[in-house]
């Protein structure tokens, strides 16, 4: 079947701003190579304007997604695992060429990849149990403690778990009603212009997730200062970059999710930390074990707790014994 | 205005506290002048009389407090948790003990009224000792893992609106999470928190567990700057919350911020409006307006807006401004002269972009600092009296028509610490207060407080909660 003069079709990888996949407005490419230095492709290299579309995409669809029933966007979340599952054979691919793994290691983290949205899916409509309830205050009211999504979130993804890692930080961020701005790894960009595609397909509303590719440090650093982003996770800058992307984000007071390499490790996770896994070499190098449980810090760094009180009244003094 | 009734004076004694002429800071137990020797003098703002002498903390002094605080650690984060809350619950009894002589002295040392410093402040300080002290030896149960375990020395600075309160606020969830503090107060309100010094002897607290430094600014700055501090805590402006937030960049201190806001208190036209005017005079008259999530903004219906305002200015006409250790005062002093110096001029800058200003026909005391319940009508989004955080008793009204616009405009603003909704029907308030982006939203109530309720802001009110199982995180290495 297959014919061995046959000329293959390349893919224009493009970026994924507001459901849609335009190039980089400033025309601008650079090229992606695989672990040995051989051409895979030529990636957008986004600019400052490109990830100021895409704060304003991922605004735009702040409203209605974090309006969505918990129910709903769980559902949305586990028909990306579905979408993944068919398409396996392609991120196995394009993840075993990006890292230089094996093709039994690289669809070991592909299977691990698919599992996280699964983890998440199920994370929607229980998140506001764990992290909300009724609090007993010392008076005729109604107080309800909810957790609410931040906002609109930049992220800047792992830079060398290309796509487990890639889905390990994106995926917690929208479970619960946030929109994304996510910076793909800068020399491994390709499983995650590709995860588009994916989210396009999976009932994921245009502008929730968007995705650029690029010098990390060029697109961070106005997402960092940007007034309309709410919070950032530091996660793919270096102990530099995060430190400089910390100070600008203080101007409106973001929420930052700082790098593992800066960030106390929860004492509860650093045991699992070591256990050994098909990604474990690649993991150490990003200072995080992304095929650890996850738990829900990820879920919760990225939450606001809102609590509404609400006078109950009384029908009388003596109350019922019944 | 005429009454039928007219108010005796009804003072609350000053002889059940009983003030040093000086005080010095306290570090590892002992009370100890600053290494620099400076001192500075606190006042009673609404007499402007000298209280005390403090110590004026510097940066030697920080070190040395976070050193007592970091030696202390080891045993203190050791104890078992069950002893570490019968601590918490002595410090709570004795402040029950001694809550009169501690709202006096809040009363002498911050001008706000002894009826909110009886009432409200030190019932909330003991409370919230309580409620924390209970939770030391539960922390496996709280949500964050099995054993979590303390950051260690946490530097905290406070602001001088609720000295006491904002003091038990940070101390209470730190201790008894097994971290050791180092806490600064407002340089205009150090005596509660010197009391306090005195509370944790009584309680047999061990040396250096609690330290507090009295100082300014730079102290403030030394402390949170500190590198060996794990964990800041502060509460006061969004400005120097955000330097803290560039200082912390770059290191693993853990960081909660609360700061300030603009909140709105929307009254819908279906509203008990007796009830709504008491709760906007409580919105923003509690403590001068001096309060972070003060309902600062007035958003009502244009529907009702007349009716709204003719009984809002008719109570405001009766409302006590003066002595604030008489027992019938509603409106105290405002804390000091250059906070009364920046209410005047934001003042000012409203009428001078052209907002209405009304003023309650009050007679201001003549030594003090002081300023008569006040609001904007006519009053725009763009307006700086609609936008800025004026920390004061001045209340910026505006109109709306749908629940739409309400949600729109109260959301309108750079911070998202509180809000109120004033309507009788039920699902208005869900659906609002689901749309309001606030930390904390009072549905025909406001300005209530408990320590197992969560306080705290979005947006750049500031992040992390204080109060209930949520505020024991900050704490805690999770």
């Amino acid at each position: 079947m297959s014919d061995q003069n046959r000329l293959g079709v390349f893919k224009t990888y493009k970026l994924y701003v507001g459901g849609k996949f335009p190039r980089s407005e400033s025309g601008r490419v650079y090229e992606v190579t695989d672990s040995k230095g051989q051409w895979l492709a030529n990636a957008p290299q986004s600019s400052r304007k490109d990830a100021r579309d895409a704060v304003v995409a991922a605004r735009k669809a702040f409203g209605g997604w974090s309006g969505a029933t918990a129910y709903n966007r769980g559902q949305v979340l586990y028909r990306v695992a579905e979408m993944l599952e068919g398409r396996k054979e392609q991120f196995v691919r394009e993840v075993a060429a990006s890292e230089g793994l094996s093709k039994s290691k690289a669809a070991a983290a592909v299977d691990a990849a698919i599992d996280r949205w699964v983890w998440y899916a199920g994370w929607t409509d229980k998140i506001g149990q764990i992290a909300g309830g009724a609090n007993p205050v010392a008076g005729p009211y109604l107080n309800l403690s909810t957790p609410e999504p931040t906002g609109v979130v930049a992220v800047l993804a792992p830079q060398k778990s290309s796509f487990l890692g890639l889905v390990s930080v994106i995926a917690p961020v929208i479970a619960t009603g946030n929109t994304a701005v996510v910076v793909a790894s800068a020399d491994a960009p390709l499983p995650a212009l590709s995860l588009g595609e994916v989210l396009a397909t999976s009932d994921v509303p245009g502008g929730v997730v968007n995705i650029l590719s690029g010098a990390t440090a060029e697109i961070a650093a106005p997402l960092a200062a940007h007034q309309d982003v709410n919070a950032i996770d530091l996660t793919g800058a270096d102990a530099a970059l995060a430190k400089e992307l910390e100070i600008a984000a203080a101007d409106n007071l973001k929420r930052v999710l700082r790098p593992p390499v800066t960030r106390r490790r929860p004492s509860n996770e650093a045991q699992s930390a070591t256990a050994s896994s098909p990604v474990d070499a690649d993991g150490a190098s990003d200072s995080e074990d992304w095929s650890a449980s996850p738990g829900t810090h990820r879920l919760t760094a990225f939450l606001e707790t809102k609590t509404v009180w609400h006078p109950t009244g009384a029908l009388g003094a003596a109350g019922s014994s019944y | 205005m005429a009454s039928a009734f007219e108010y005796a004076p009804a003072p609350e004694s000053r002889s059940v506290v009983d003030i040093a002429p000086s005080y010095g800071l306290f570090i590892d137990g002992e009370f100890t002048e600053a290494a620099d020797g400076k001192v500075f003098k606190t006042v009673s703002p609404s007499s402007e009389e000298v209280l005390s002498e403090v110590a004026q903390a510097g940066a030697a002094d920080v070190d040395r407090a976070v050193k007592a605080a970091r030696k202390a650690f080891e045993k203190w984060s050791a104890l078992p948790g069950s002893e570490r809350a019968k601590y918490l619950f002595r410090i709570a009894r004795i402040i029950q003990e001694r809550s009169r002589e501690l709202a006096v002295l809040e009363t002498l040392d911050n001008g706000k009224p002894i009826k909110e410093t009886r009432d409200a402040d030190l019932p909330l300080v003991a409370a919230h000792f309580f409620y924390y002290a209970g939770w030391a030896d539960k922390l496996d149960h709280a949500g964050y893992g099995a054993n979590p375990r303390p950051l260690g020395v946490a530097g905290q600075v406070i602001p001088w609106n609720f000295p006491l309160l904002m003091l038990a606020w940070k101390i209470a969830p730190a201790l008894a999470t097994g971290n050791t503090v180092v806490l600064k107060p407002a340089e205009t309100t150090p005596l509660s928190a010197l009391f306090f010094a005195d509370i944790c002897r009584q309680a047999g607290l061990p040396k250096g567990v609690v330290n507090i430094l009295t100082g300014y600014g730079d102290a403030g700055e030394a402390l949170v700057t500190h590198p060996d501090v794990n964990k800041v805590a502060f509460t006061g402006s969004t400005a120097v919350g955000k330097a803290i937030a560039r200082s912390v960049a770059g290191t693993d201190k853990k960081v909660t911020l609360e700061l300030g806001g603009k909140g709105a208190n929307i009254v819908f036209d279906d509203a008990p409006i007796d009830q709504a005017v008491e709760g906007i005079v409580t919105g923003i008259f509690f403590n001068q307006g001096q309060v972070c999530c003060a309902g600062s903004r007035l958003l009502v219906q244009e529907s009702v807006q007349d009716e709204v305002l003719d009984a809002l200015k008719r109570r405001l006409s009766t409302l006590r401004l003066g002595d604030p250790l008489d027992k019938n005062t509603d409106i105290g002093a405002i804390n000091s002269a250059e906070q009364l110096a920046r209410i005047t001029s934001l003042v000012e800058t409203g009428e001078a972009e052209g907002a209405e200003r009304w003023s309650a026909p009050c007679e201001l005391p003549s030594s003090g600092y002081w300023f008569a319940p006040t609001l904007f009508t006519n009053v725009t989004q763009a307006h700086t009296v609609a936008r800025d955080e004026i920390f004061g008793p001045v209340l910026s009204v505006l109109s709306f028509r749908t629940p739409d616009e309400a949600v729109a405009k109260a959301n309108n603003s750079q911070y998202g610490l509180s809000a109120g909704i004033w309507t009788e029907k039920g699902s208005r308030i869900l659906a609002v207060a689901d749309k309001l982006r606030a930390g904390v939203v009072w549905a025909n109530t406001f300005n209530k407080f408990d320590p197992t309720s969560p306080f705290g802001g979005y947006k750049e009110s500031g992040f992390g909660r204080e109060g209930g199982r949520h505020g024991l995180e900050a704490y805690l290495d999770v």
